[in-house]
């Protein structure tokens, strides 16, 4: 029995349902870190490194405020989770590669890090076998691991279905914490007045505190959004025969498949992209969104860079101004 | 066909030699200055590292010569420089230049790809496979002897008599190198460069501190990326190591040679390796200028470069460790040659005051 502590960002909108479930089944408990605030930020920017992108110093606010709230942290060391890219090197960013070191350099105070190896691209079983190491490590029996392994996989299997109707990392979390039933899609449809399409890192995407509330501010302007996690995999992979090469990282190329997928889809007016100052495989993804979005049906698009000071006074103004155009641009049409 | 490529430190005479010799003209870049920027800054995406700024600069100017094609360098990641060819290719389609950027991506990676982009370098150039095999090991022989003369060069620069002395030694050497036309000139031509050097009156009588250069390969291997950092750092009588040449990987006589004794090093603080770039190799190489009784180090790499961000946030526990001091430059367009300067002078100052104390302390212990 111990407490296992995640920190709410990076991964945390894509695979906390597999964490929970897992760790929970095991009889641990999870102990979250609370939503990103501005003593969290702080936190971070105060520990992290002063290079490093806003994600890792939010990372390590989020680790931060998990020291004697956990007996262990789990930051698994994300190398990558299927092969792919043009020659099958597709990993994370350096920075996932490094973080779990970095984390543990610059604070004295953090309780264990769990910085299991996560590299799927080795073979089919690989994620179950690390799952037995966290488990071993944690003192559970091999059966333990064996029911829990399962129902996790079940778990997030649901919770990526969820995702791919449309629905938001978070509402689709309460779904499934909760247990309340879906509710019905086309009631919910009728009040949109425009469609957007909205790409960026899921930490930065599904973080209302670091990207100044974004999507409520598009949800108040009556634009329903889209984001790249709400397609499947397998029309995402399409996208990517039809560039020269895809990048290297993980997450930039759902950014990129999902933009280059939105931007086929006639009834979607506009592509926004989030990114966060600095960000290095972003200064590729984004030049490369700019002018693939010219290039395939001159798409209007938008990039929003967001940083420690960022204020929601200037990103409202900027989604104002894009929607702005794009229902005069409808109009015009 | 009107072939450029990217200027790194001293390579272009080998790489000149190459193209004009495979059956080809070869419009030769410029040095990077002020003006390269400049454009580079213009087009580039702003987060994009210092290196693709000066890179985009280079092609726009080689563009404006002439060039028809450029060669380059691909890569598997995870850092951004395997990339750069393609962003390069969609900026200058942009900008309506008529310049295809052709990459070798790691042989490893694509061999097909690798060779079948080779074939059409030969066949468009006329040469038999004979002739392209010797032509491309003479231009490997003079990246050697180039390689040797600017490693030399470093170790006599300290002792200069008279400042200036061993620059000016080097390029006649490097002219030696330039004018060479088979494996045997070269090898003359290296014989006749090393002596010239040894030649620089020398005043064997001072003591220089030694630091270790490490960090991401373009700002560390380009003199006009980095401030000419070494050059500076050795008229200050420093004595200088650095880690990275573009021959290092068949050599054995340098401090850092082989890649995976450098991960093996690093593993107890990044237990991840590669992770791209020149990022475990930092670590590691801190580690081995300690060892080798070096007194600091000296990190360089582009702003933003993510696997040296990761080292960055890791070397000072090395740091402490070793009792070593790292001092980490983070280039970018705004860095001025005065601000570098002034950095290194406090810091080699700080390093002889240590070495000071440290004597000191041995003596009084003996």
């Amino acid at each position: 029995m111990s407490k296992i502590g995640i920190p709410r960002t990076l991964a945390y909108f894509i695979y906390f349902p597999l964490w929970k479930t897992f760790f929970e089944e095991l009889g641990h408990e999870v102990v979250l870190s609370p939503a990103t605030s501005k003593a969290i930020l702080d936190r971070g920017v105060k520990e992290a490194v002063n290079d490093a992108c806003i994600p890792i110093k939010l990372y390590h606010g989020h680790a931060a405020a998990l020291a004697g709230k956990a007996d262990y942290i789990f930051c698994p060391r994300l190398v990558s989770v299927r092969s792919h890219g043009d020659f099958g090197t597709e990993t994370f960013c350096p920075k996932f590669l490094g973080l779990p070191d970095m984390l543990r350099l610059a604070m004295d105070d953090l309780p264990e890090i769990i910085d299991i190896r996560v590299d799927l691209k080795q073979g089919k079983d690989e994620l179950w076998q690390l799952s037995q190491k966290i488990g071993k490590s944690l003192g559970n029996s091999g059966e333990e691991v064996k029911r829990a392994f399962n129902r996790a996989r079940k778990r997030q299997r649901q919770y990526n279905s969820l995702l791919c109707q449309e629905m938001l990392p978070l509402e689709a979390l309460r779904i499934i914490e909760k247990k309340i039933p879906v509710p019905r899609k086309e009631k919910s449809n009728n009040n949109y007045d425009l469609q957007v399409a909205v790409v960026g890192y899921p930490y930065l995407l599904y973080d209302a505190y670091i990207n100044a509330g974004l999507l409520a501010i598009l949800e108040k302007e009556k634009v329903k959004v889209y984001t790249q996690d709400m397609i499947s995999d397998r029309k995402m992979n399409r996208q990517a025969k039809t560039l020269p090469k895809s990048t290297f990282w993980y997450f930039s190329n759902r950014v990129i498949y999902g933009a280059l997928h939105f931007m086929q889809r006639p009834e979607i007016e506009g592509v926004i992209h989030l990114t966060a100052f600095a960000c290095g495989p972003d200064s590729m993804v984004d030049r490369l969104l700019e002018i693939e979005s010219r290039r395939r049906g001159n798409r209007p698009y938008l990039s929003i860079a967001v940083d420690e000071h960022t204020g929601e006074a200037g990103v409202r103004t900027r989604i104002e101004a894009f929607v702005d155009m794009l229902r005069y641009r409808r109009e015009r049409k | 066909m009107k072939i450029s490529f990217p200027h790194m430190g001293y390579s272009y005479i080998a790489l000149k030699w190459l193209v004009n010799h495979l059956g080809h003209e070869c419009i030769v870049p410029p040095e990077p200055s002020k003006k390269t920027l400049d454009l580079g800054v213009r087009y580039s995406p702003e987060f994009a590292c210092i290196p693709f700024k000066i890179l985009t600069g280079t092609y726009l100017e080689v563009a404006e010569k002439g060039a028809e094609i450029i060669l380059t360098s691909g890569g598997m990641g995870p850092c951004r420089a395997g990339y750069y060819w393609v962003m390069h290719q969609y900026l200058l389609d942009e900008i309506g230049k008529k310049v295809k950027v052709i990459a070798f991506e790691p042989p490893l990676c694509d061999l097909r790809d690798f060779w079948r982009k080779l074939h059409r370098l030969r066949v468009s150039g006329g040469l038999s496979v004979k002739a392209f095999i010797q032509v491309i090991k003479v231009a490997w022989e003079k990246i050697k002897a180039i390689d040797d003369m600017e490693m030399q060069s470093h170790s006599i620069r300290p002792y200069e008599e008279k400042r200036g002395d061993t620059t000016r030694a080097l390029w006649e050497a490097l002219q030696f190198v330039d004018e060479a036309n088979s494996e045997k000139e070269v090898d003359e031509a290296r014989q006749e460069g090393l002596r010239v050097l040894q030649e620089v009156r020398r005043d064997e009588s001072r003591d220089p501190v030694k630091i270790g250069i490490i960090g991401e390969i373009y700002v560390v291997l380009e003199p006009a990326a980095n401030h000419y950092l070494q050059i500076m750092l050795g008229e200050m009588g420093v004595y200088t190591d650095r880690s990275i040449y573009l021959s290092s990987y068949t050599r054995k006589n340098t401090i850092v040679n082989l890649e995976g004794d450098i991960f093996q090093v690093a593993r107890p603080y990044l237990n991840e390796a590669p992770i791209g770039g020149h990022g475990v190799n930092s670590i590691g190489e801190t580690i081995l200028y300690a060892r080798h009784g070096f007194d600091g180090v000296v990190q360089l790499a582009p702003f933003a470069c993510i696997p040296e961000i990761v080292a960055k946030s890791i070397i000072p526990a090395v740091s402490r460790d070793f009792n070593i001091p790292v001092l980490t430059l983070f280039i970018d367009e705004q860095t001025g040659k005065a601000g570098v300067q002034t950095r290194l002078e406090a810091f080699v100052d700080l390093l002889e005051k240590r070495r000071e104390l440290k004597r000191q302390r041995e003596r009084w212990a003996i």
